[in-house]
């Protein structure tokens, strides 16, 4: 029996770096679940973009779910999941709420124009205090919010029509079941 | 003799990189600065792989920076302040995390790890401290010789 027990030990060793391994590729290690889900969304009050006498708090759009996608026209990512936005999700036919973050409204209002504005409104948030609140940090992330303000998921990172059908699908069946 | 200059001069060039990765906050006095760098170097910048704080230069890193030094100003404690980013970004903001029976592991693996080495150890020790007076006469008993 003792004779094995070197090789029981490295066999334990090979099992555990395995694991790290596999651990390490299986994981987005930039995912960071956020502790805000099934917690109310922070309150906010953000300026329209275009229109800074305007704006939008979290009041204003209770009632119904929405979508709340951050985005920066600096943010290469969210050139990316752009034609989804437009697309897979303007069909599920929630509100799209575009959260301008850390940008100069100047160049976001020439990146909408250019790309094409899929939101319903667009708030600027832009200091990022109000992303900070809401455990933002970076760019594209998209939040599901439902009618009551209570933010239900979170996706990090560019959405993909893989993310709509496997991620917002369910969540979103999850939320009709709830509330019919 | 104007080439060396240039070279000497993009030698200097790196160091910029370094002189940019901070910017300079109005601090009242050393003691809340080095209180400041304490607390930032044990909090994990969300958006990068493995740096602090106080080492990041990623925009959130900055952010969370102010958002730390406006907090001292207001007077919040270290807890508070570490408190309001778990709050946001999880425990994955503390380099340290609380012990808790999910962390179980993380933090007393290696002293498990370590004390079934021991105990393997002694056990070997024992054993051949009981049979080294047989073996020493029988050469070519090679049981145990790693």
């Amino acid at each position: 029996m003792s004779r094995f027990l070197p090789l029981i030990a490295f066999g334990l060793l090979v099992a555990l770096f395995g694991f790290g391994i596999w651990w390490n590729t299986a994981h987005d290690q930039h995912d960071i679940v956020s502790p805000l889900i099934n917690k109310p969304a922070p309150a906010f009050a953000l300026p329209v973009l275009g229109d800074d006498t305007r704006k939008v708090d979290k009041q204003s759009l209770l009632g119904k779910p929405y979508f709340l996608n951050v985005f920066g026209s600096w943010c290469i990512e969210c050139v990316h999941e752009h034609p989804v936005l437009s697309g897979e999700v303007k069909q599920l036919g929630l509100p799209l709420v575009g959260f301008n973050y850390k940008d100069d409204p100047q160049d976001a209002t020439a990146w909408l124009a250019e790309h094409g504005n899929p939101f319903d409104v667009v708030i600027v948030d832009r200091d990022g205090r109000a992303g900070i609140d809401f455990g933002v940090y970076g760019a594209p992330e998209t939040f599901l919010i439902d009618g009551k303000g209570v933010i239900r998921y979170k996706h990090v990172g560019p959405i993909t029509p893989d993310v709509v059908a496997n991620e917002f699908r369910p969540a979103l069946a999850a939320l009709a079941k709830e509330s019919p | 003799m104007r080439r060396i200059g240039l070279l000497a001069l993009l030698c200097l060039l790196p160091l910029l990189a370094i002189a940019q990765a901070i910017q300079p906050l109005p601090f009242h006095d050393r003691a809340e600065e080095v209180r400041f760098q304490k607390l930032s170097a044990e909090l994990r910048c969300p958006m990068c792989q493995n740096e602090t704080l106080a080492d990041s230069n990623a925009p959130i890193a900055h952010d969370l920076r102010r958002q730390i030094f406006e907090m001292m100003q207001a007077g919040k404690s270290d807890a508070e302040i570490k408190a309001y980013l778990v709050d946001r970004y999880s425990d994955f903001v503390l380099y340290k995390p609380p012990v808790e029976p999910k962390t179980w592991l993380l933090w007393f693996g290696p002293l498990v790890v370590l004390v079934l080495g021991g105990l393997v150890v002694a056990v070997q020790v024992r054993r051949r401290a009981r049979t080294a007076p047989a073996t020493t006469a029988a050469a070519n008993d090679t049981e145990d010789d790693w």
